[in-house]
């Protein structure tokens, strides 16, 4: 329910909640639980699942690799809500990010009533645009999921205040024009691009896109209530020799950058 | 129906709807660039000077009007119809594509974008935009699933040519989906100064609308070089389906006579039967694939499903949103032509007109010489010859058997994979 992410962020209060984005089924099934599992044992407030898709066009080549091993690997969208279950049993805040065609495809309403019915608190949605959302707006609103679109520096004023407006639970806001990855700063219009929206919801603001360590996520948690980091986990996963270490280095990189929303 | 054709004719201005497909399934970082395109293209529609500035670079450059040909021996295999053959394979850079090209290069300029980019299938688009990009000065990169550039090294290397940098896709299945996917990515990264000239009648509102209305050109000559050929319309109008470009040119101009078929066929690869197709209407479902909805191949839990065609340029698994709608409306019919099909129409077309045309283009030669069966000797039938078939003269004598010799084979670049596919599709 949309208001267990308020909770999220209340608990957080005064600081910025860090947000994990992992693939589900990536490496596996059963290891993506395992790793998201750490990641909130180190201090990832709100988890993020991706719902791997075979056509990601916002996303860079790291998620791109890590999604096309969870597909390779058989993950469907039960699995997606299956993985939901499990982390949200294991004490997780869990929201699911998905491209639109894979939730028009399982059905709107189905979806929706799925992914709350497996405890998810909402779902972001890159490519879904707030012109075409009447379904998805009527489906989150009686599932009462969080509706998370995306606001990004080239977004007028007013495209912000329609954006925003249709948004519960917080406004993702895109730090950089580009697609997703690591990079070695976080976009200069990140800031401006918070503030711009903030004139114009009272929802949490959240900036995501190339974050990726513990002094980019202290930088941006002092003007931003969130900070999300996707590519920074899936790299680790991709370069560690096996579970275990990838598993200690997820729950290094969480715990860094747990220190950095805490501003240490 | 007769509302629902009109709405397929007439998007609702800036929403770009057709019934339920098409309208913007994009990254939120990339709605300000379709603004501002569709603006400079309502504007340069607007615009005696831009239009005037187009027609002569046609007339001047890519050769239009370009001749409707009656194919008298090649309608003795069309039920004894009369064909005509809409010669798009004689603009400059060898098909339709420049029609397109040249309009969108036009708006790049007048938005003072000096970078263009493309995803290219065949290399037939590619080849026309690195064209286009070289006449007006602009800085131009292609992208081209890897598999691509090896079925189509020719057109790669044209594009070499020409200037513009060639980037081989490597990730996912390696094809014109991914290379799509690679320009998106590009664009919204450089959108400030680049313009994504997308090449087919697909994708986020406005390109639908904006790439129908630059290849209007074809239907427009078509229908008065029949009018005069024949003293009244055709009975069908036919040309083969991709993303559908080429046959919304042609379609666009015959929409509103009813009495007029339009026809589509589209890549039934090895059989739709057989799983390996681009069969979108026969085999696909209404989803959502690069910025548009539309029909989508596409498995039970609305993933891509990769395509396959002799083609490359019929080998994309979505096709453009008004396609969708006149399809649903039955204004249009859309059906399936296999591999082995469209090569005997080729060869028919090589052998009996002097002409050979495109392996995409041979589609809707094989669907005419369905069609004419159908409608016997009385029908007139237009088709649209959307390109010439310099550039796959390789696959062509793969599938005939002809021996190239080895070294000619490899500067034509045909990959042993493809050899494989092709002798096991035999």
């Amino acid at each position: 329910m949309s208001h267990r992410l308020d909770e999220a962020f209340a608990r957080a209060s005064g600081r910025a909640a860090l947000i994990g984005y992992l693939p589900a089924g990536f490496p596996t099934a059963r290891d993506s639980v395992r790793l998201i599992n750490a990641m909130v044992d180190a201090g990832v407030d709100i988890i993020e699942v991706g719902l791997p898709y075979s056509d990601p066009l916002m996303d860079g080549p790291d998620i791109q690799q890590a999604v096309d091993i969870a597909l390779r690997g058989g993950t469907t969208t039960d699995v997606v809500l299956t993985t939901v279950a499990e982390v949200t049993r294991a004490g997780a805040t869990a929201l699911v990010m998905s491209y639109w065609n894979p939730i028009e495809r399982y059905g709107v309403d189905r979806f929706a009533t799925g992914l709350a019915d497996a405890g998810g608190v909402g779902v972001i949605t890159p490519d879904l645009t707030p012109e075409e959302a009447g379904d998805w707006v009527e489906a989150t609103d009686a599932s009462g999921l969080g509706r998370v679109f995306l606001v990004a520096p080239s977004s007028s004023d007013a495209r912000i205040e329609v954006v925003a407006g249709m948004c519960t639970g917080f406004v993702y806001a895109a730090s950089t024009m580009g697609v997703t990855g690591v990079r070695a700063s976080v976009g200069s219009g990140a800031r401006e691009l918070v503030e711009r929206t903030r004139a114009r919801t009272l929802l949490p603001v959240a900036v995501g896109i190339g974050v990726s360590s513990g002094a980019q996520a202290r930088e941006v948690a002092q003007y931003a209530n969130g900070v999300i980091v996707g590519s920074a986990f899936v790299r680790c996963i991709l370069q560690a020799a096996d579970a275990t270490e990838a598993e200690r280095a997820v729950g290094s990189l969480a715990r860094e950058l747990s220190e950095g929303v805490r501003g240490r | 129906m007769t509302s629902s054709t009109q709405a397929a004719t007439r998007p609702v201005t800036g929403s770009g709807h057709y019934g339920p497909y098409g309208g913007r399934f994009v990254p939120e970082a990339l709605i300000a660039a379709l603004d501002q395109l569709d603006a400079a293209f309502r504007a340069a529609v607007a615009d005696p000077s831009f239009t005037e500035r187009l027609d002569l670079l046609h007339r001047d450059y890519t050769g239009r009007p370009n001749p409707l040909t009656q194919a008298r021996r090649f309608a003795e295999h069309c039920g004894g119809a009369r064909v005509y053959l809409k010669r798009e394979d004689l603009n400059h850079t060898g098909s339709h594509k420049i029609n397109n090209v040249l309009g969108q290069a036009l708006l790049a300029d007048a938005m003072g974008k000096r970078r263009v980019i493309a995803e290219t299938g065949a290399g037939q688009h590619g080849v026309a935009t690195a064209t286009a990009a070289a006449l007006l000065g602009l800085e131009c990169t292609v992208y081209m699933g890897e598999e691509d550039t090896h079925r189509q090294a020719l057109n790669v290397a044209r594009m070499r040519l020409l200037g513009a940098e060639v980037v081989p896709v490597t990730v996912g299945s390696r094809t014109l989906k991914d290379a799509i996917n690679e320009a998106m990515r590009d664009w919204v990264t450089s959108v400030d100064r680049t313009h994504y000239i997308l090449g087919t009648v697909t994708g986020p509102a406005p390109f639908p609308e904006l790439v129908r209305h630059f290849h209007a050109v074809i239907g427009r000559e078509a229908r008065a070089q029949v009018l005069q050929a024949e003293g009244r319309l055709p009975d069908a109008v036919v040309a083969c389906v991709g993303g559908g470009s080429n046959a919304m040119g042609l379609f666009s101009a015959f929409i509103d006579d009813p009495q007029v078929q339009l026809r589509g066929y589209e890549a039934g690869g090895d059989g739709v039967e057989t799983g390996r197709h681009a069969a979108r209407f026969a085999a696909g479902a209404p989803g959502v694939l690069h910025g548009a909805r539309t029909y989508v191949m596409q498995d039970e839990w609305g993933q891509t499903v990769p395509s396959h065609s002799i083609s490359a340029g019929l080998d994309y698994p979505g096709v453009g949103p008004e396609h969708a709608w006149l399809h649903d409306t039955g204004r249009a019919v859309y059906q399936p032509v296999n591999d082995a099909e469209a090569m005997e129409a080729f060869q028919l077309l090589c052998r009996t007109e002097g002409i050979i045309p495109a392996i995409e283009t041979a589609h809707a030669l094989a669907g005419a010489m369905r069609l004419g069966a159908e409608l016997g000797p009385d029908a007139v039938i237009l088709v649209n010859l959307s390109g010439r078939g310099d550039k796959d003269v390789a696959t062509a004598a793969r599938w005939f058997g002809f021996d190239l010799g080895a070294g000619v084979d490899a500067g034509l670049g045909v990959s042993a994979a493809r050899d494989a596919e092709l002798a096991e599709g035999r």
